[in-house]
């Protein structure tokens, strides 16, 4: 630093200009377009990291409430005379009764747990109350019943899901100013919860279904869950890893130490460069016009999606691939050469193995950015309530019409109930808990493996 | 016989191969490894990939080309007044396809005979009531060509499948065959095989080609067909995006200016956001930042480039749009009445930004750390400051750099999507308030492509010439940028 003060110049001197002792107003000009200048890049940091705190800091509080679920522990008893009408316990029999045929036992149960609670409340009708329960708890009960069929005329314990209304009221997202307005439940359902709680009927745990389950339809977000979206990407990255790694590999190993020099070499790595500053969603279309359109490709399959997929991470495995192959010195390629290896051995043998943690790092990092891409897979419609069962096995895992997760996030971020935004949140720190581990695991690899010549 | 099953044996087949030929191979010798041309492997290399490389790639063709063929011979079975229109005829495909699928699954279930399902009649059987009974339901009731022609589509599939076997196996064979006689002490097996990778690396190389063949030309037919619906001068110079929902003819005005503005004004806001933060993040951290704060701060920005967009999408959508509206909004704190709703051009615009932060620091970083250090010196040595150094030296060296990551930013913030389309709005308008929703180009390909309209009217095809457009953008940027670089780079010894 050079601005000493004139603090320490005799007074009685005028001091000349330009001295090194006494700041001339243009050095003070300089010194403080200098300090401005520093400040002009403290302060862009600190916005950007400003920027990052705030999005994690929305994934974070508005994502975890997703994880729990609030159920109500209810006592239902399962009359003979309702469910099995003939009494023989015949599974045809018992599959007749719908799942509508379910709810006066639940209403009629909940009017009992209600009372019993001591909860004094002007919804008397027990059809009321129901809904305070998704709509899904019939179907819960139907399958109990229908997987024990011994269970019926006895009175069993449920842990039902609460409809999404009480569950956004235990979690703070719901109150009985915005329920005014709401049809599905009212402010005095609130009061009825709030006794159940007390009572502890009402309880919230954590939310497994949400990480196993499929998609529910609109009118359900209590039940919707990432889980078969999870193996929609998983199939996914299975056949963007079995194609691009191999093919990228292959290109790259014979651009970067194979191609002569000439036109034809050139106009390959003019299309890779291309190809990899192309927008997704062009490649969205390329997928939907050659695979669904010209190859007849099943529309929504994981299959297709992969190809698109794998179409768009291949520039950047091979940019990555071709860089760690240059990085492995000239000398190891001489010395198998040397002693008489060909070019193919010594490029097999000797150069891909010591590029292969770059290779391996620069796939992960592709397969992450492919796992959170989104655009192409709309366009190859794996968008829209498709992901509602597992596929039954490997080929239809391939094949059948399933989801992805970003993708499924994009369905949940579009519907119009509140409850399904939290669920797309929770959704993004699932995806980013995917994403967070490729990129651990690349970074392990490179710190693990990487070698310095 | 499926699929996987033929590929199945040519991989037995060709690791039996690969056994069979190394023995032979040794035999001839007498045993002795050092009387042999190559090493032994390569002999049983040779002999595998004569097994499945030719096989394999049969199958490949065999799969993609049969459909189209067995398309084009049913289709010619179709009324001549169906067959005109190309949209009618894929229709009527699709149901022929549907229905002979359908019988074949039915088959497969066992709920009908292999010759109940080859004597249907159209007036004796319930043909839609059957099939739904098995899980396949049908749009409308079969009628008498199409059971016909889904007949006809079986029967040649079911050839073509035989024929397929056969061919696949027997190429499989024949080329296993001629590799195995020719294994012997002499032969030269390593030069062989390796001529026989050297062709599978260039042809993993063309992979590259091919996609951008399929990219234009997938994009080219469309665009056409588009403006052989619509004319072109009403697309390029249509003030108004107003699609028609019906999907069908008529009524749509698809003018292409709006989405164009909305997708440059978009950009621009997030250049205006990214550029400015990016380049003084990237001189701050390569000029002024201790060793430390740099290995902390670098990799935490460069965090925002590894998010997903479709996180910047709902960040945009329920965060920052709602935050906006409730400064700008009509009970905004600010008292303005600017915006109406959450999403708008601002929203999209300023997330956009943030993403695109550690795309112009990361670029700028190397360009700025690329500028030799003798040029610094020389500065200092003159008495420049640091900052009249960054700003006087530095900046012009690496300006040319700069300005191509900044035109890589422009590329990719036209190109992108979920933010827009969670975050712009969907109504495409001409405005100049940046609070007003917007849509973009890439937006308007996912409503348009991803929406009820038929495949073959305007509607859907307008996305096709969007994509074309946005293509030939985006390139057109690359290209200027790398241009730019090489042109006007300073080269330093």
């Amino acid at each position: 630093m050079t601005d000493a003060t004139s603090a320490s110049a005799p007074a009685s001197q005028p001091p000349r200009i330009g001295s090194i002792l006494h700041e001339s107003d243009r050095t003070k000009r300089r010194n403080a377009a200098e300090r401005r200048f520093r400040l002009y890049g403290v302060i862009a940091i600190s916005i950007g990291m400003l920027f990052l705190a705030a999005l994690l800091f929305a994934i974070v509080r508005n994502g975890i409430p997703a994880f729990t679920q609030t159920y109500m522990t209810v006592q239902i008893e399962l009359p003979a005379d309702v469910l099995d009408e003939n009494g023989n316990r015949d599974p045809e029999d018992l599959r007749k009764v719908s799942t509508f045929g379910y709810n006066p036992l639940i209403a009629a149960a909940l009017e009992r747990t209600v009372s019993e609670a001591g909860i004094e409340t002007e919804i008397t009708d027990g059809s009321d109350l129901r809904d305070m329960l998704s709509s899904a708890a019939g179907a819960q009960l139907r399958d109990t019943v229908l997987a024990d069929p011994d269970v019926i005329g006895t009175t069993q314990e449920f842990r039902l899901l609460a409809s999404s209304r009480v569950d956004g009221y235990m979690k703070g997202r719901v109150d009985r100013e915005s329920l005014a307005r709401d049809p599905n439940l009212s402010p005095e359902h609130l009061d009825v919860v709030d006794g159940l709680v007390d009572a502890g009927a009402i309880n919230r745990s954590f939310n497994w279904p949400f990480i196993t389950g499929s998609d529910a339809s609109e009118s359900r977000p209590e039940q919707a869950g990432m889980g078969v979206a999870i193996l929609g990407s998983f199939f996914m990255m299975l056949v963007v890893l079995v194609l691009s790694l191999p093919i990228g590999v292959a290109a790259s190993i014979y651009l970067e130490e194979f191609a002569p020099q000439n036109k034809f070499t050139d106009f390959i790595e003019v299309n890779i460069s291309n190809l990899a500053a192309v927008p997704s969603i062009v490649f969205g279309i390329l997928g939907l016009a050659v695979f669904i359109q010209f190859a007849h490709l099943p529309q929504s399959a994981p299959l297709v999606g992969g190809l698109t997929l794998t179409l768009m991470t291949l520039p950047t495995i091979v940019i990555s691939t071709r860089a760690s192959l240059k990085a492995v010195p000239p000398s190891i390629r001489d010395a198998a050469l040397g002693v008489g290896a060909s070019k193919m051995q010594s490029v097999f043998h000797h150069v891909l193995p010591l590029a292969m943690p770059g290779i391996l790092t620069g796939t992960i990092i592709g397969l992450a950015q492919a796992l959170g891409e989104t655009a192409p897979l709309l366009l190859i419609g794996m968008v829209g309530y498709i992901a509602t069962n597992y596929p039954d096995g490997v080929a239809s895992g391939f094949l059948d019409p399933n989801s992805a997760m970003p993708a499924q996030i994009f369905e949940w971020a579009k519907r119009a109930d509140p409850a399904y935004y939290e669920r797309a949140w929770g959704g993004i720190i699932i995806l980013l808990v995917f994403l967070l581990t490729m990129n651990l695991i690349a970074i392990l690899l490179r710190r693990r493996f990487e070698r310095r010549w | 016989m499926p699929a996987s099953w033929i590929f199945l044996i040519v991989v037995v087949l060709a690791a039996a191969g690969y056994v069979l030929a190394r023995g032979r191979a040794m035999a001839s010798a007498g045993g002795d490894q050092r009387r042999l041309h190559s090493l032994p492997s390569y002999y049983g290399t040779n002999a595998a990939m004569a097994a499945a490389v030719p096989a394999l790639g049969l199958l490949a063709i065999w799969l993609i080309a049969q459909p189209m063929v067995s398309d084009l011979y049913v289709s010619s079975g179709l009324p001549e007044a169906i067959q005109a229109d190309a949209g009618e005829r894929s229709l009527a495909m699709a149901d022929v396809r549907r229905v002979a699928d359908g019988l074949d699954y039915a088959v497969s279930q066992g709920a009908m005979t292999r010759e109940e399902a080859a004597n249907l009649s159209v007036s004796a059987n319930d043909i839609r009531e059957r099939l739904g009974a098995v899980g396949i339901a049908l749009g409308s009731d079969v009628d008498e060509t199409t059971l016909e022609l889904a007949q006809q589509y079986r029967n040649l599939t079911n050839t073509g499948n035989t024929i397929r076997t056969v061919l696949v196996l027997l190429v499989a064979l024949a080329s296993f065959g001629a590799a195995y006689m020719m294994t012997a002490k002499d032969f030269r097996a390593r030069n062989t095989v390796e001529r026989a990778v050297l062709i599978l690396l260039i042809a993993a190389a063309c992979v590259a080609i091919l996609t951008t063949i399929g990219i234009v030309f997938s994009l080219i037919f469309n665009t056409l067909d588009f403006f052989s619906r619509y004319p072109a001068a009403e697309f390029f110079l249509g003030t108004t995006w107003q699609p028609s929902f019906s999907g069908r003819g008529g009524g749509s005005e698809l003018g292409f200016l709006p989405l164009i503005w909305g997708t440059l004004y978009i950009s621009i806001i997030a250049l205006a956001v990214a550029v400015p933060l990016g380049l003084f993040s990237a001189i701050y951290l390569s000029e002024y930042a201790s060793k430390p704060v740099r290995s902390v701060v670098k990799p935490l920005l460069e965090v925002l480039a590894g998010i997903p967009t479709i996180v910047y999408g709902l960040f945009a959508l329920l965060t920052v749009g709602p935050l906006l509206l409730s400064a700008f909004g009509n009970d905004g704190v600010l008292q303005l009445g600017w915006m109406s709703g959450g999403t708008a051009a601002m929203t999209a615009g300023l997330v956009m930004g943030i993403m695109l932060i550690p795309f112009v620091s990361s670029l700028s970083d190397d360009i700025i750390n690329s500028v030799p250090q003798a040029m610094r010196d020389g500065s200092y040595g003159l008495g420049a400051t640091q900052s009249e150094t960054i700003r006087q030296v530095i900046l012009p060296a690496a300006l040319p750099g700069i300005v191509g990551a900044i035109l890589l930013a422009a590329s990719r913030a036209i190109g992108e999507t979920m933010i827009v389309v969670l975050g712009a709005g969907a109504a495409a308008s001409l405005s100049l308030n940046p609070f007003e929703a917007m849509t973009t180009v890439t937006a308007k390909i996912v409503s348009q492509l991803t929406g009820d309209g038929e495949f073959n009217s305007p509607e859907t095809l307008v996305a096709f010439a969007l994509g074309m457009t946005l293509f030939v953008i985006t390139l057109a940027l690359n290209v200027l940028a790398l241009w730019i670089v090489r042109r006007y780079r300073e080269q330093y010894e």
